[in-house]
Order: structure tokens, then C-alpha cells, then sequence
């Protein structure tokens, strides 16, 4: 089963590192094949930014994603410039308080960056959420698979809260507003 | 000369008659011998002038490199291998106007290694162009009316940037200035010695120093010792027109890159 | 993995222990994973310099004392460094320079991929020289080809090019590493040799600084001892053709390639990023009558691979230039070429490759 993941947000939100992050888990503990890719412009901070991922059972050749199945968008200009024409039946996870208009396809409303801060008191690991909410509702990645892969790729002293995040995220995926 | 240092082979050189180039070449050479380094540790590194000819009439490996680049090389020779000792020889169009940058960045890294600036004032080998140390007034080809642009001072910028070990002599001052390189040789970090020197061909023709003995003379009478002028000179004093300072600038102890690990 | 992070394993893994860079988007990776690896490696050293033109000098530098070095860079640190490659050459200094290519002319396009200085690498410095240039088009190629880019240059005595882009080093890809990468050492300079003498091969063997056989290295022209000789016509032509032969002699020893379908009529010639893109036409989709030759050497150019497919009515090179390559092709076939130009940083879809072929097909 093939799935392209599209992520956008803005800079500083970790658009780039979930996507590092998704990939990762998919290659190495889901055992599939994964190629992680990203559109950035000079900004760090600020900017919509977007990167992606494609997860493959089979050794994947082209690697940009052109037609995604899957979104996480996490900022209203994200969803402007690579989220508003998606594919019937794709899966959009939304910022529901960042992004306001709504997909034509599926979505799932995750209230990600209130919850960060609210629910965790840390507004940076509203990725984390964003990615949790993806093992439920979606199947492109497994729970265990995406656990280790955070922990692989988080800074040392923060695996619990981000683990904690993971949790509210997946929570969320499952309780999240769909049309 | 120290014969076991030379490339016998190589000669005659190039340099025109007169030039005080050789006269430095081989004040280098003697403070070379007096460390007791082990010629086949000794690399001789150059860019592009008159100057940078030198290493390839000395028997060691040398390399002869890209205009203004010398020092780039030499970290690259020293940073990847500590053990070797190395020796740039540049002048000052090399170092101060296409090298600047490389120059003021080995400074700040106070790198290990001796840079011995032959400083003419001129573009010597490709005829006499102004460079940045030509002073003003002072005629080329290219400042035909006299040079306009103020000079550097090459000692003053090394200090500035952070060298060890700073020193300016001239070609006159030979035993002052092999003791001064030797001194730079033996001192951890990035010595430069600047000679001024006289180049009768392109700079002395042209500014009424046409005789080597005429530019000599005029070293000879215009350089203050640095020690004299600061014991002596009240505060603030200017030095006399056409004059300058010669003698140890600098030597001191900030860290270094480019040693041997204390193993 | 991502590419630039396999390009630095991949030198480390074949020894490299030099690096001289300057930071430069999109290859900066590659410089920031070399300043946390190689403090911790025994006699390695990561040196930042104070710009690209430094960079390449301390590299060759380095070279000298036997390290093997290497810099990463990109568009316009990789025109700053002309200059010293062409030192590289003439010095015959064995290094590795990684470009990581990215939109241009000028500051062009920072961010995004390109392929445009492909014809740069081996014209981009002055005079006549040959070089040899590497293209990967998977993270684990950006490993290999890293690794092997040292023992190509240690072998010829020559800059090695590992001619990346932005799609490639900035992608993340599952790679394996092996325990040991296969490492060949320049051929030692015989005792009593002189140190620019040829061998049969047309290369001299190598003496490292401080090892007692002063060597004189000069960027001028030079007799065998290393000595200038720069107003002697035939001491120059005899010294620039074997510079260049023994590169160009050896190029089809020296390919590295993979070719698929030699029975297509329309085949695809691709390097780099747009390798992904043939292949998805090719392989996954199955276009009918389409095949490839996947350069993974580019320089020296192979071109007696092009006569491997029999059938061929015409190649098909997509670029991510306008056409650089498809111009050197078109030198050594007598079907048509047709250049696939794309640049602006996006990779060539399959629809635009499988379009290019019908269009190909009605053409002819």
C-alpha cells in the first residue's frame, strides 16, 4: 500500500522534522520504504513551509509527493498554498484553531497547538500531536513505530513530554471533528 | 649560502640583479638551520610574485600556489599534519591586496606558522603596478601621477588580527631580521616578519631609487627602532615623513591551532 | 538518512580525514555532520575557513601530507573555487569536492535543485584539463559515490566531483551502510623516481609531505622533477595531454552505470535526480519501447555505452539545465538527441518523460 503524506504549517512549527520523523518510522520500524522530501525557502521562522513523505512496499523511484492521500496542515497558509485542491478521497488532519477554511475531502480537526499549550504547556511539541493523531486516524504509520521514532529524534530530556504529546495526539485522532 | 637547503639544479634564479630578495631568502634559511628542524619536515609554501619563488630553490617540499592563497594552503598542510613545519613567503601585494582575507583569518586562528612578508612596495614580477603597501605619492604604472590610496601596515594588521609574533626589519637589518624569523619559527602560533625590501627593476626606477645601494641607503636611514622611538619620542609624536618603525612588534602567548597534541 | 549526511559517512568511511568548508545552502549538511563527527575521530580535522577560495586551498594542502580531503559546496562556493581546482589538476593533488547543486546563475535559487553546473565541473577553471565528476541519485548513492570519489582520485591523482543537487542531498532515504568500504591508496612514488614522472598509466606515483622526497609543487608548467619550465611548447603540450589522457584514456574503465532494456527504441540518458523520474517510467510504469543509461560517472564521458542499444531511434535526456549534457551526447550518435530542459528546481514529473516520449515517437 502506497500513501503520500503532505505537511505544511510555517516555520518553526517542525513541518520538516515531522516529516523526518514519519519517515523514519515507516522505514526502520515499520519496515517499509520511505523518501522524505521538503519545499523551504529562506526563512526559519515564519513562511509556509511544507515537506512530505512517501511510504512504499515497494523500493520507491520517484520521490516527490504529487498527489497526496494524506495531510497534515498546520497553518491557514499551509492550507492555502499546498492544501486546497486534495483528491476525493484523501485524509486532511487540521490545526482545527490555525487553519480556518475546510477540504472538500475528509478531515479530521485536531485542536493541536491549543492543546500543546493548554494540555502540555509547551505550544513546540503541537507536531507531536499533529503525528499522534495520524496513527489513529489514519493507518500510514503504526503507533509503536512512530513512538520510536520520536524517541530517536527528539532532544534528550524532552522524551516524556513529547511522548505525552504523542499520546494527546493520538487521543484527539480518534475524538477529532470530521465532516 | 647553506648549500644542503639549496636546489643547486634550479639556478641561476630569477630574481634581477640587486633584488633584496635572495639577501632574505637567505637570512630565512639561517634561522631555519639554527631550530635544527629536520629538513624533511620543513615545507616551504608560496603564492604567486617574485617572492613566491622562493621555495622552489629551496630543497624541501615546497608548494608554489595560487595568487594570494599561500596561507590557505599552509593550514591546510599544518592543520592536517602538526608535525611539519611551515614557512610562507609571500610579498605584499600577495598578502595584503588578493590574500587579505586569508592573512587577517590565519592571524585570528593563530595558526602555526611563519609567514615572511618581502614587502617592495611594487607588483615586481609583473612589472611594477601599485600595491597596497605602495606609499602615497610614490609612482607605478598604475598610480603614474603617485600612489592616492593610503598604505597598510602590515604589522599593525597582523597585531590587530591576533598574531603571536610580529616583527618588521629590512633587507639592511640581516642579523636583526634572521633573529627575528627565528624567533617567529620558535614562537607557537602565526609570526610574520615583514622585510621591507628594495626592488631596483620596478620600484627603485621609478622613484629615484634606480641603484640597490640608493633604496638600501634609504632604509638604512629612515628606519626608527621601534625600542628608541617609544623610549624617546614624547607621546603622541609623529613619526618623521617617510619614516618607519622597525624592530619586535608583538610576541605573545594567546592560544594556538595547529601544534602537535601534547601526547 | 539524508543525502548530505550519507555523502560525509561515505568519506569518512574511506578515511577521510580533512575537511575544509565554508557554509553554503544546500550543501551546509554535509559540513555541520563532518564538524560533529571528526573532532572525535584520532588524527582527523574539520577546519572551517574563511570562504570557499580557503576551502579548496587548505583541502589541497592537506592532501599533501597523504590526508585524504575533502570540501562541500555549492553554485557559488563551487565558482569560487575554479581557480584552485585547476591548481588541483595541474599539481595532479588527489580531493573530493562535493557539490550539492542548486538553482543559478549567480544566487539563483538557494533552495531549490538544479543540474546546471554539470558542463561547469569539467570547463570551469582555465585551460584544457579533464576531470572526473560523479552523479548520485539515491542517499545511498551520496555514500558510495562519496567513498568511491577517494579512491578514483587517489588512483588518478586528479579532484574527484561529487555532483549532487538539492533533491538528492536534502532527501531522506533508508541506507545500509557496510562494515568496510573498499579503499585503493595512490600507488607509492617508487624510490629514486622523479615526482611527476608518469607510469605506464600516464599517473606518478605519490609521496607525501615530509616524507623526505622534496618535492617541489608548482601550478606552473612543470618538467618531472617538478620544476618550472614554462616557455617550452612541447614541455606544456606533453604535460596537458597527459593530464587529460590519462582521464579520458581510461573512461570506460572508469564508468560506472546501469542500463536497462538495451532493446528500446527510445532511451532515456540520465544522471542525478532525473534518474528517480526514468526509472518510475520505466520500470513501474512500463512504458513500452523506453529504456535507459544511468550515468552515475558523467566525466569522463562514456560514450561507447551509447552504442549499446541496438534498436535506439532516439535518446531522451531530461536535464535539469537547459540541455547541457544532451549537447554532449548528440556529439557521439547519429539519432536523434532530445533534450527534456526543466530548471526553476522542480523535478521532471513521469507525465512530462512519458509525454516527451510520445512526442519523440511522433517526431520520427
Amino acid at each position: 500500500m502506497r500513501h503520500e503524506i503532505r505537511f505544511s504549517g510555517f516555520g518553526g512549527q517542525g513541518i520538516i522534522l515531522s516529516a523526518v520523523i514519519l519517515g523514519r518510522a515507516a522505514a526502520l520500524y515499520d519496515q517499509k520504504y520511505a523518501v522524505q522530501t521538503q519545499v523551504y525557502g529562506p526563512e526559519a521562522r515564519g513562511g509556509a513551509s511544507m515537506s512530505a513523505v512517501i511510504i512504499d512496499d515497494e523500493p520507491i523511484l520517484f520521490p516527490k509527493v504529487r498527489d497526496p492521500d494524506t495531510y497534515v496542515i498546520m497553518s491557514q497558509q499551509g492550507f492555502e498554498k499546498y492544501g486546497k485542491s486534495p483528491r476525493d478521497d484523501a485524509v486532511m488532519l487540521l490545526d482545527s484553531d490555525l487553519v480556518h477554511d475546510r477540504p472538500s475531502c475528509t478531515w479530521v480537526g485536531i485542536p493541536a497547538t491549543l492543546s500543546a499549550k493548554k494540555d502540555l504547556g509547551r505550544e513546540i511539541v503541537a507536531n507531536i500531536i499533529m503525528l499522534g493523531a495520524l496513527t489513529t486516524a489514519t493507518t500510514v504509520v503504526s503507533g509503536p513505530a512512530l513512538e520510536k521514532a520520536i524517541l530517536d529524534s527528539v532532544p534528550k530530556g524532552t522524551e516524556d513530554l513529547n511522548l505525552k504529546a504523542m499520546r494527546r495526539g493520538q487521543e484527539l485522532g480518534i475524538e477529532g471533528g470530521s465532516s | 649560502m647553506r648549500d644542503d637547503w639549496l636546489r643547486e639544479d634550479r639556478l641561476p634564479h630569477i630574481y634581477c640583479a640587486g633584488c633584496g630578495n635572495g639577501t632574505i631568502m637567505n637570512c630565512v634559511l639561517e634561522a631555519v638551520e639554527k631550530t635544527g628542524w629536520d629538513q624533511k619536515k620543513t615545507i616551504f609554501i608560496s603564492g604567486i610574485g617574485c617572492s613566491s619563488r622562493a621555495p622552489g630553490y629551496i630543497l624541501t617540499d615546497s608548494l608554489h600556489t595560487t595568487h594570494g592563497r599561500a596561507i590557505a594552503f599552509a593550514t591546510g598542510v599544518k592543520m592536517a599534519n602538526p608535525s611539519l613545519h611551515v614557512v610562507v613567503f609571500t610579498g605584499d601585494g600577495d598578502l595584503a591586496a588578493i590574500g587579505g582575507n586569508h592573512f587577517i583569518h590565519a592571524c585570528r586562528r593563530n595558526i602555526d606558522i611563519t609567514v615572511v612578508c618581502m614587502n617592495n612596495h611594487i607588483y615586481g614580477m609583473t612589472g611594477g603596478q601599485g600595491s597596497p603597501t605602495t606609499p602615497i605619492g610614490k609612482t607605478s604604472t598604475t598610480t603614474p601621477y603617485g600612489a592616492d590610496e593610503a598604505p597598510f601596515d602590515l604589522a599593525e594588521l597582523a597585531m590587530a588580527a591576533g598574531a603571536n609574533y610580529v616583527a618588521r626589519w629590512t633587507s639592511f637589518h640581516v642579523k636583526q631580521l634572521t633573529d627575528s624569523v627565528l624567533t617567529g619559527l620558535n614562537t607557537p602560533g602565526f609570526s610574520l616578519i615583514e622585510v621591507r625590501c628594495q626592488c631596483p627593476t620596478s620600484y627603485g626606477r621609478r622613484n629615484k631609487y634606480r641603484e640597490p645601494v640608493d633604496y638600501m641607503t634609504y632604509l638604512k636611514s629612515h628606519a626608527v627602532l621601534k625600542e628608541k622611538w617609544e623610549r624617546s619620542a614624547a607621546p603622541g609624536t609623529e613619526l618623521p615623513v617617510d619614516s618607519f618603525l622597525v624592530g619586535e612588534f608583538v610576541r605573545r602567548q594567546r592560544p594556538v591551532m595547529g601544534v602537535p597534541d601534547e601526547a | 538518512m539524508q543525502g548530505n549526511i550519507a555523502s560525509a559517512e561515505g568519506a569518512l568511511a574511506a578515511g577521510c580525514t580533512f575537511f575544509g568548508g565554508y557554509p553554503i545552502t544546500p550543501s551546509t549538511e554535509v559540513a555541520e555532520h563532518m564538524a560533529t563527527r571528526m573532532p572525535k575521530i584520532k588524527g582527523a580535522c574539520f577546519i572551517q575557513m574563511e570562504d570557499e577560495i580557503a576551502s579548496i586551498a587548505a583541502v589541497i594542502g592537506a592532501a599533501w601530507t597523504g590526508a585524504r580531503s575533502m570540501t562541500a559546496t555549492s553554485g557559488p562556493g563551487f565558482s569560487l573555487m575554479m581557480e584552485n581546482i585547476g591548481y588541483a589538476v595541474m599539481t595532479e593533488t588527489p580531493c573530493v569536492i562535493v557539490n550539492i547543486q542548486r538553482g543559478g546563475p549567480s544566487t539563483g535559487q538557494p533552495t531549490m535543485a538544479a543540474q546546471g553546473d554539470i558542463m561547469q565541473v569539467k570547463f570551469g577553471s582555465h585551460g584544457d584539463y579533464s576531470i572526473i565528476a560523479l552523479a548520485p541519485s539515491s542517499v545511498q548513492e551520496c555514500f558510495d559515490l562519496t567513498a568511491k570519489a577517494f579512491n578514483l582520485a587517489d588512483r588518478f591523482r586528479t579532484p574527484v566531483f561529487l555532483m549532487a543537487d538539492e533533491v538528492i542531498g536534502h532527501m531522506r532515504e533508508k541506507i545500509e551502510i557496510p562494515d568496510s568500504v573498499e579503499i585503493v591508496r595512490p600507488k607509492p612514488l617508487p624510490e629514486g623516481a622523479l615526482p611527476f614522472a608518469p607510469g605506464p598509466d600516464g599517473v606518478s606515483g605519490f609521496a607525501a609531505f615530509g616524507t623526505g622526497r622534496h618535492i617541489p609543487v608548482t601550478g606552473l608548467t612543470h618538467d618531472e622533477r617538478g620544476y618550472p619550465d614554462t616557455t617550452n611548447p612541447a614541455r606544456h603540450e606533453s604535460l596537458v595531454r597527459r593530464l587529460v589522457s590519462k582521464i579520458e584514456d581510461a573512461r570506460h574503465d572508469i564508468a560506472d552505470y546501469s542500463i536497462v532494456n538495451e532493446e528500446a527504441e527510445y532511451v532515456f540518458v540520465c544522471y542525478g535526480a532525473p534518474v528517480r523520474t526514468v526509472r518510475e517510467v520505466v520500470e513501474r510504469l512500463r512504458l513500452p519501447d523506453t529504456g535507459y543509461l544511468q550515468l552515475r560517472t558523467v566525466w569522463p564521458f562514456p560514450e561507447g555505452l551509447l552504442s549499446r542499444f541496438p534498436k535506439v531511434k532516439a535518446f531522451i535526456v531530461p536535464e535539469m539545465n537547459l540541455g547541457m549534457m544532451a549537447r554532449e551526447i548528440e556529439r557521439h550518435v547519429s539519432v536523434p538527441v532530445i533534450p527534456v530542459s526543466k530548471i526553476g528546481g522542480d523535478l521532471h514529473t513521469p507525465e512530462e518523460l512519458v509525454e516527451a516520449v510520445k512526442a519523440a515517437g511522433g517526431l520520427l
